[in-house]
Formats: structure tokens, sequence, C-alpha cells
């Protein structure tokens, strides 16, 4: 059934003498399962927006969103959050940290551990079940952070630029993470970035969009990580001509955005 | 090939030089205002104050009337250990005074901490005690320290009470203020999961408030002990407020500086065991 966002429109009141802002005018997105769409653009364009809408953090102005037949109104477990930072919690250690939302959801402790364990392992995470987790990498934390939103089996997972505290190394061995992840768990991804590189070499669907308001310009269907989990390596997906025509382009399409805006 | 020439550095006065940064050890950062270790320089701040001390008692520069030897104040501590004060052991006015701080502290902990929880949750909550606590909180506890007794009469209530609204003020503020402390990431992660917002105070807002939560409760428990001395002013014949004012009136300095040094020793230890709990409680602080 997977997500439909159907005619979705969000205006911030005016506030302090400033008129009213359109933050996001007549989304229409269809994010089925097993899509990965991942969403580009120039900041204030709505991304977040966009994304906490489809959390349930934010209640549209006009139009719906249905996830698995269901209207969203309101946070709920079918939905999970990876944030880009500041989302964990420091008084537990890594495995407490992954099984907190079976703790919220009542589930008995050696059921969550349980399900958790599997996992910190699917993570790469064993052997640091008990360490702290504000003692970790930058990487190593956002890797508890996804183990965390994928313990309570939800239908989408939303990632609000998830990898944009690290640094290069390990932020594209965090894509190919991801990518795999992906392709096993079979959840569809919502997935917000800066990197237009990023946002080519994960997604299935890319959609653009624009700032004021905040609306979607262009739309492409993705080949790149298909290729990717075929066995093609990283690097030889990214350094492909396609790919850089491609990168190119949609660079072409923010930058035009950006200079209209300025 | 061109003559590499210094660059010419400005005249280096000495209050320049005092004032330029200096370069660091490895394992310092430079330029961190104040890093550096200060046991040393505090143990001889310590010994110097001692010595000052016993150098001018030693020489007579000062009557013992106003400054008795350091000394004297070991030996009457001894002395009054011994044979109590005003007919009351000393462990009975150390316990007294213990008993009136801490029940005060626990009460304000007991009470104090979920108002301040609630006043940080709700703005109901905030806009109704916000007004009582913020006009009472700066004025100085003698200065209602009458109408105390005038309510609630000379007996241990008054003081009680006087010690335990100079601690429920800062310790409400802290509750309220460390519930600001939890990361809206953090709540959002636990309200997609579907958490109430009972779970999101209990599993996320509360632990996160507990380093801010333990502050107050140092500098709440420091305020206590500041009240005791003005708690114990009247109607009392037990406590260690009491020797000191007592001794005063009879012109016992030494029982007055070796109550100041008891109360000083007491309250510091409570501290130094704060501190304790704080690295054991939340080891995290400042670290994410």
């Amino acid at each position: 059934m997977g997500l439909i966002i159907d005619d979705v429109s969000v205006v911030f009141p005016a506030a302090d003498g400033r008129p009213p802002v359109s933050a996001l005018s007549k989304i229409n997105l269809t994010i089925d399962d097993d899509e990965f769409v991942v969403a580009l653009g120039a900041s204030g364009c709505g991304k977040s927006t966009l994304l906490n809408l489809i959390a349930g953090f934010l209640s549209p102005s006009t139009g719906t969103l249905n996830l698995g037949g269901h209207r969203v109104e309101g946070p709920g477990a079918d939905r999970a959050v990876v944030f880009q930072k500041h989302a964990l919690l420091p008084w537990l250690n890594v495995l407490d940290n992954v099984a907190f939302g079976l703790q919220i959801q009542g589930v008995n402790k050696a059921q969550r551990y349980e399900t958790a364990n599997k996992f910190v392992g699917l993570l790469g995470l064993d052997g640091f079940q008990k360490a702290p987790v504000y003692k970790l990498s930058g990487g190593m934390q956002q890797r508890v952070g996804i183990a965390r939103a994928l313990t309570c089996d939800p239908q989408i997972l939303l990632m609000d630029e998830p990898l944009g505290a690290l640094d290069a190394l390990t932020r594209e061995k965090a894509q190919e993470l991801i990518l795999r992840i992906w392709r096993d768990t079979h959840k569809s991804i919502f997935f917000i970035t800066h990197s237009v590189e990023e946002a080519l070499f994960m997604g299935t669907k890319l959609v653009v969009m624009s700032p004021r308001p905040g609306r979607i310009t262009h739309t492409f269907d993705l080949p790149f990580s298909r290729r990717y989990l075929d066995g093609m390596p990283a690097r030889q997906v990214k350094a492909s001509p396609e790919f850089i025509r491609l990168r190119e382009d949609v660079l072409k399409i923010i930058f035009a955005d950006e200079e209209a805006s300025a | 090939m061109t003559q590499v020439t210094p660059s010419p550095r400005p005249q280096a006065g000495l209050i320049a030089r005092l004032s330029r940064a200096r370069p660091t050890k490895p394992g310092e950062i430079y330029g961190v205002p104040g890093q550096g270790n200060t046991l040393w320089l505090s143990a001889f701040s310590i010994a110097l104050f001692f010595a000052v001390w016993w150098l001018v008692t030693a020489m007579g520069w000062v009557k013992p009337l106003f400054v008795p030897a350091p000394m004297t104040i070991v030996t009457k501590f001894f002395a009054v250990w011994n044979e109590g004060f005003t007919g009351t052991p000393f462990l009975s006015h150390l316990m007294i005074s213990t008993v009136r701080v801490f029940g005060a502290f626990l009460l304000a902990c007991v009470i104090g901490l979920p108002l301040g929880l609630a006043m940080g949750m709700s703005p109901v909550m905030r806009g109704l005690f916000d007004p009582p606590i913020e006009f009472y909180r700066p004025i100085p506890p003698l200065a209602y320290l009458p109408l105390m007794i005038i309510w609630f009469g000379i007996g241990e209530t008054s003081k009680v009470l006087l010690i335990f609204l100079s601690v429920f003020a800062p310790i409400v503020l802290g509750a309220r203020s460390g519930v600001k402390s939890a990361a809206i990431e953090q709540i959002h992660a636990a309200y997609s999961f579907g958490a109430t917002r009972w779970q999101v105070l209990r599993f996320v807002i509360m632990p996160s408030a507990m380093p801010e939560i333990l502050t107050a409760m140092r500098v709440g428990i420091g305020f206590g002990w500041t009240t005791l001395v003005a708690a114990e002013m009247v109607a009392a014949t037990k406590g260690l407020g009491y020797m000191v004012l007592s001794a005063s009136q009879f012109l016992q300095t030494p029982v007055v500086i070796m109550g100041i040094f008891v109360i000083a020793i007491i309250a510091f230890a409570f501290d130094l065991l704060m501190r304790f709990v704080e690295r054991r409680v939340v080891p995290w602080k400042g670290r994410m």
C-alpha cells in the first residue's frame, strides 16, 4: 500500500508582523513498499517539514497522508525516525538505546533484548552492547540510531540527514551499510540529504524540492543503488558517466533555484 | 633570492607580555580560559591562611578575644566534645542541626522536584506557581523569620520551615529548567515509538534533567546551611547555630570559630558526596 501524500500544503501562520509562510505547497508523492525516496533541495525548501508531516509531528494545513491505508494523524510506531544527531539517550548503554522503542511499547526485558541484539548485530555493533553511547564515534552513534529505528518493525524509515554530521569516509561506508540494510529488511525509506552524490547513489526515486513555496519541482527514477547492490563497487557506480551527468544536471537545477531566490 | 628578514615585532611591554596567550603544553588546548591544575595553589592558599592566623596570634598582634590561636580552637573542640555546651552534648547540637537542615532539604526535594518538573511541563502550573516563588525567592530568610514565628510559633516547625523555604526555591527552579535539557530529537524519537506524554516525561525528560537537578540539590543544601543560624536564632536551646550565637553573647570566640568550622566541614563533606553521586549518576553530563 505504501505511503500516499495527497495534495498536502502547510502554511505557517503569520508571526511577529511577518506574513504567513507557505512551507509546502500541493505536495503529491507516493512512496511504495520497498522504495527508497530521497529528497534534495536548497535550505528552506521544506524537506524537513515534509519529513515532520510523515512522522506525524506536524499536521498538514490541507490535504491528507495515508500510510498502509490508514490516515496519518500523529506519530506512531509504523514510522521510525533516524535523526541527524542528539537523538540517543546518553544515560542508556547501546543495547538499551536500541531496545528503547520496544521498552516504550511495553515489551518485556528478555524479549526486547533478544530483538535488540539482532539489530545490534545487523548494524555491526556486536561487542558494544554495554558501551555507553556517549563514548562512541559519530558513525557508531548513527548506527545505534538506525538499529533503534528498526527494532519496532516500522513500515517506513524516515531519515533526516542521518549522515550529515559524519566525516566523508565514514559517510560513504554508512551509505553502503544503509543500502544493504534496506535490501535485507525490505523497508521503504524516506531520506533527506544535502549531498547530490549521496542522493543519486542511494535513492530509487529522487525528488528535488524548491523553496518559497516549498514544492517538488523534479522527480527522477534512479538505477544506481540497484547497481551497487548487484555487486558493482560504490566508487565505480559514482564514477560512471551516467551518474556524473545526472549529478551535474541536478546541481544545475538546485543552483538555479538558489539564484532565483537570492 | 630574497633576504628573509624577521617581521618586526610589536614592542613587548610587561603588560603586553602578561596579557598575551601562552603556547600550551601537549595535552592542553590553546586558549581555553582558566585551564590548569589548581590543587597545589589551593593547598598553598589554605596553608598560608593558617600560617598567617598562627603568626598574628603567636606574636600577640591581635587579642585572643578577637582572634584566638588555631590550637585554642582545637582544644576547645575537644573540650566541647567531652563536656558539651550549655549542658547539651556536642553530638546533640550536631544532630539536631543536621536533622533540621536535611529534614528541610528532603522535604524541599519531595515537594520541589515534582513541582519544578510540573512547572516545566505545563504552562498552567508555571503560570500559577511562578509568581509566589519569584516573589519570595530574593527575600532574605531573616526578613520573614518574624512572620514564621508569629504564624508557627517558636518550635521546630518555624525553624524547619525557614530552612525549607530557602532550599525550596533553587530546587524548584533547577527542576523546572532541567525539563528543557532534553533535545527535541530525543523527545521526538520517543513519541515516534508511540510514547505517551507520561512515558516521555519518565524515560526522556526526567533522566535528562538529572544533571540540573543534582546541581540544584547542591545549591539548595548550601542555602540550607546558610539559613541554619538564622533559624536557630530564636528560642533554640540546641543546635550548631544556637551554639555559635550563644557563645558570641558570652564572648566565647573559640566556640564561635569552632562552630563555624564544624558547619563548613559538614557542608563541604556533603558537597563532596553530591559530586561523587553526580559522577556516578550522570557520567554523561555535558558529553552528548
